[in-house]
């Protein structure tokens, strides 16, 4: 089973790997919704095996992924609607990978780690098919398949929230469902639009990413009226500020698990969309709207540490701190240099670990303590050090503190927007010192202290639950330490869209020299800064 | 006409028995049933009669299966027959098959609901086979009196149906609510058919285009009223805004699985000959009847959805949608193109199962005397019933537009319709209007699967006809959802030729 790493590939006698992945899960939901639920032991096996072979996929693709190749790999295509030009077109390069590893870890990893509190068999269920949404969003190469997996994902969501939930559960799934469709309401419209603008001149009509990408046909005004309509769904899903309210809620009364996959995955949906379906399609609409969406970014940067700063919820704090996060990610993205782009995707992988970790451990703590008011938390180091511990690491990530994943990724961002953004990136800056205040405030309030009579009776980490923060640990550290394996396969992908908008627009993305001296791939030596 | 009565004999049309065959099968079936529970001594049981009913329906798809190769066979191709009256085309093939599929899945919800409610329903089931007999003659005609004709078949049928269920006063107000609207709406369309024929002499679907595309009309007021009152006659059959008054109370008061058919049928016929007047016969005139189509769909898109979001009563909630659906088949017909036309003829297919699975879910829940249909009926149903549940949401996403299923192909179809043909407003509309639909359809699946069942919530049963009608429902659904080509293919291939008749 050898695979070429090949751009147009088609018809290929290669066994379609990626295809594999994303319907996986799928049959693993189908096939739990015909088991008996009251074999609840049995079922979670089932869910979790299925999970880990499309994660086993992954971790495939990415020891099999060709590190220099700029391209789509690993790609495979085939006729769907063939009236209306789409196709099943996957493929994955070096912006999706690492988006796709996480997603083929996370999974398998939440089923394990968190055990519903009811109805087993439904949970599994709707977790693995949300698994296949989030992978087929991540491999799609076809406007229409992406949009359907983007919208897919929504149900399970929504049945997670509302169904395991606490307190106002159906609010906040009604306005998380809403809210998104909307976005994607508008998105339909624009993709089609798009599709049917740029089908003229005899050029067939089609759903292909590349070829749309390549066809760059659109009048100027056309296509910044199409990328705002993207650009909206893909706010809303982020979200980009003023586009959040529907996360704190969402967050709050998710289950762990859907917290963790909220966090982990589902908002990089939006990221991830800016990227491919912003800068990607829309090179000219991405440059003469970076100053806003920077502008934005950095908002939702100061905007997030503040509130989070005020909350009295542990998990909305947690959830506020996202909003911060991902205007990182938008800033770096929209600063539109290599470095600034690369810091994004890193970024994205780096926050789906950290805030994913830091929402499994407010869950343990939650179900030790049936609450997440900060009030009420007091000195739980004392009877609960290695919780303590565990949380310090995890939050000083999410902080960014140099030497763990956080840092690598922010570090970037900013590098990145300097010479484009100079003054936003002094502004973001800002946001990265407010973060260690909350979050260090926050620490402090909850583990520092003298215990009352019931947070002393906190019971430490398990040995189970040491063994599910283990692996969250490791990766923290590692990133922090060595993302060079992470960098050097996001790296050819993210040059390859910065020279694709460059030659569709005037704009030059200044050269980011973060070692002025190294003599090759110069992005990669900021580890050694430390 | 006049020609004909100037002649001193009378010449019979030569009649194309083959074109008219799946017409023929579903009378004889209608009347089979009838007579069979008229004549015989002992009534036979119910089963004969439904069964009877689904044969008639099945032998009927198959001789639409033989037209269709006719059709499509290159040396044939479609046709006008008896002197002109009737089509055959893949677009009447196509409701040939449509029409007695709902009425397969009708006959199997009308058997559970017959048994459950103690009623005798041989009547119901020739009505029903009626009233697609008179989709079909809608579906085919090439002359407005003969659309009528079909019309007024499928209307009086309905009507009926709607009055059968005696025991609920409901019922008997919704009856009369109907009848006299719907009597209303046929004055209108009888009107608007009489100005065009004022307007260009002939009330043959293919002389009128033949003669507007020859002719310049000085004056063209005449025909501007009139097809203005037609699409009035038609916009009451297809529940649009503003001829929507009926809707609710009819569907909230009939039997369910009657509400279920009279939505599928009468709105799957209404568009039927509103795509084959005004598409086609009328297509030069587009620039005309579109802003009159688009004011249709804007507000039974807006007020469709945003009306069922108050409701309470699921009846009256799918009523709303059914408002709101019509609009997204409006939104199509709005783009005046094949693509528009196949667009059109997919929702409608598609629709049809949606909407008679929600009603053949509620139809189970409802309970004997079919009064359970509020929101808080439901309450807990995936507790109780989850296969039930699901399927029921299955169908309600799919009204949503959730992907994957048949409900989104048909909005996506319906708004690349609309973009191709740059009605960006309304798509938006469309869409917009998508996501307040999609609250109330949320808000019955809350109360399914995320409150907990009242404790002295009554049984709730789901015999085995209502089982495989909503399990055909939800197949149809997931199936086309998933590989949609074969669909999309079949409404391509229908969109309607009009053929003049060979000369006598």
């Amino acid at each position: 089973m050898s695979i070429s790493p090949l751009l147009a590939a088609g018809g290929e006698a290669t066994f379609p790997l990626l295809t594999t992945m994303v319907l996986v899960p799928a049959i693993g939901a189908l096939v739990i919704a015909l088991m008996p639920a009251a074999r609840t032991e049995v079922i979670r096996q089932v869910g979790v095996i299925f999970a880990a072979i499309s994660g086993a996929i992954s971790i495939y693709v990415l020891s099999q992924f060709e590190t220099s190749d700029a391209g789509f790999q690993f790609v495979s295509q085939r006729s769907w609607i063939a009236d209306l030009g789409i196709s099943w077109h996957v493929g994955i390069d070096g912006i999706s990978l690492f988006l796709v590893v996480l997603t083929g870890l996370l999974f398998p990893f939440v089923l394990v780690a968190i055990t519903p509190e009811h109805d087993e068999k439904a949970y599994t269920a709707w977790i693995l098919l949300l698994m296949s949404g989030c992978m087929g969003v991540f491999v799609a190469l076809d406007l229409f398949m992406f949009f359907v997996f983007f919208e897919i994902v929504l149900v399970p969501m929504y049945m997670l929230i509302g169904g395991w939930g606490h307190g106002r559960r159906v609010y906040a799934a009604t306005k998380f469902f809403l809210y998104t469709m909307l976005g994607s309401a508008l998105m339909l419209v624009a993709l089609l639009a798009l599709v049917f603008i740029s089908a003229r001149d005899g050029l067939p009509v089609t759903f292909d990413l590349l070829e749309l990408a390549e066809r760059q046909n659109l009048s100027v005004e056309t296509g910044r009226w199409l990328f705002a309509a993207f650009a909206i769904a893909f706010g809303i899903k982020v979200p980009i500020f003023p586009l959040h309210t529907w996360l704190p809620d969402a967050h709050t009364e998710a289950p762990t698990a859907g917290s963790v996959i909220l966090a982990g995955v589902m908002l990089k949906l939006g990221t991830y969309g800016l990227i491919r379906y912003g800068l990607f399609l829309f090179p000219e609409a991405s440059v003469w709207f970076a100053p806003a969406m920077v502008t934005l970014g950095v908002i939702g940067i100061i905007y997030g540490a503040v509130v989070a700063t005020m909350q009295t919820d542990l998990k909305r704090l947690v959830a506020y701190s996202s909003v911060a996060h991902l205007g990182f990610i938008v800033l770096g993205t929209f600063a539109l240099t290599s470095t600034g782009i690369q810091g994004g995707v890193l970024q994205m992988v780096n926050h789906g670990i950290s805030t994913g970790g830091l929402f499994l451990l407010v869950g343990m703590l939650y179900e030790r303590r049936h609450t997440r008011e900060i009030a009420k938390l007091r000195g739980i180091q004392k009877p609960a050090p290695i919780m303590a511990g565990v949380f310090t690491v995890v939050m000083l990530s999410s902080i960014g503190l140099p030497g763990l994943n956080g840092f690598v990724g922010e570090f970037m961002i900013l590098i990145g927007s300097f010479p484009t953004r100079r003054w936003w990136t002094v502004v973001a800056t800002v946001g990265v010192i407010l973060a260690a205040l909350y979050l260090l405030w926050a620490y402090q309030r909850v583990f520092h202290g003298e215990p009352d009579e019931e947070n002393a009776r906190t019971p430490d980490l398990t040995a189970g639950e040491m063994l599910v923060m283990a692996p969250v640990l490791a990766a923290i550290v590692f990133m922090g330490v060595y993302p060079k394996p992470v960098l050097e396969r996001i790296e050819p992908a993210v040059d390859r869209l910065v020279a694709h908008v460059e030659e569709f627009t005037d704009f030059e993305s200044p050269e980011v020299a973060v070692v002025p001296d190294a003599p090759v791939g110069e992005e990669h030596g900021e580890e050694g800064e430390e | 006409m006049s020609a004909v009565l100037a002649q001193t004999s009378f010449t019979a049309p030569e009649i194309d028995w083959w074109g008219v065959s799946p017409q023929i099968v579903l009378l004889s079936g209608a009347l089979t049933i009838l007579l069979l529970n008229a004549l015989l001594p002992v009534k036979p049981p119910a089963w004969v009669t439904t069964g009877l009913s689904i044969v008639t329906s099945i032998v009927t798809i198959v001789f639409a299966a033989i037209l269709w190769y006719d059709v499509r066979d290159p040396n044939e191709g479609p046709a006008s027959i008896i002197a002109g009256a009737l089509g055959v085309d893949g677009f009447s093939v196509f409701f040939m098959v449509l029409l007695p599929l709902i009425a397969i899945v009708g006959s199997l919800l009308i058997h559970d609901f017959a048994a459950r409610e103690g009623i005798q329903a041989p009547e119901l089931h020739a009505l029903l086979l009626s009233a697609a007999l008179g989709g079909i003659v809608m579906a085919q005609a090439n002359d407005l009196i003969v659309l009528f004709l079909g019309l007024e078949t499928l209307s009086l049928a309905l009507y009926v149906a709607a009055a059968m269920y005696l025991r609920k006063s409901e019922a008997q107000e919704a009856a009369v609510k109907y009848f006299v609207l719907g009597a209303f709406s046929s004055a209108f369309f009888l009107y608007g058919v009489a100005l065009i024929y004022g307007a260009t002499g002939s009330t043959n679907l293919v002389e009128i285009r033949d003669f507007l595309a020859g002719n310049v009309l000085g004056e063209n007021a005449l025909l501007l009223i009139g097809i203005g009152l037609l699409v009035v006659g038609l916009g009451f059959k297809v529940a649009a805004v503003p001829f929507h008054m009926w809707a609710p109370d009819v569907y909230q008061g009939a039997a369910t699985p009657v509400s279920g058919v009279m939505a599928a049928m009468a709105k799957a016929a209404g568009f039927a000959a509103i795509i084959r007047v005004l598409d086609e016969s009328l297509g030069i005139f587009s620039d005309d009847w579109t802003p009159l189509i688009w004011a249709l769909a804007a507000l039974s898109l807006v007020l469709g959805s945003t009306l069922a979001v108050v409701q309470s009563d699921v009846k009256r909630m799918l009523a709303y949608s059914s408002i709101a659906h019509a609009g997204y088949v409006l939104v199509a017909v709005e783009s005046a193109s094949d693509d528009g036309v196949t667009a059109a003829l997919f929702y409608v297919f598609t629709y049809s199962f949606l909407v008679l699975g929600s009603f053949g879910a509620v139809a189970a829940i409802s309970g004997r005397g079919d009064r359970a249909t509020t929101l808080d009926d439901l309450r807990g149903l995936s507790r109780r019933r989850p296969v039930l549940a699901m399927a029921f949401t299955v169908v309600l996403l799919a009204q949503a537009g959730v992907p994957f299923t048949s409900g989104f192909i048909g909005k996506f179809l319906a708004i690349r319709a609309a973009a191709e043909s740059g009605s960006w407003i309304l798509a938006i509309l469309a869409m917009v209007m998508a996501v307040v639909a999609t609250y109330f359809y949320l808000r019955i699946v809350v109360a399914m699967w995320l409150t907990d069942p009242d404790d002295d919530a009554a049984p709730i049963d789901v015999p085995i006809a209502n089982a495989v009608a909503l399990a055909g429902c939800v197949g149809v659904t997931v199936v086309v959802g998933i590989v949609p080509q074969f669909l999309i293919e079949f409404a391509r291939d229908a969109v309607p030729v009009l053929v003049s008749a060979p000369a006598l």
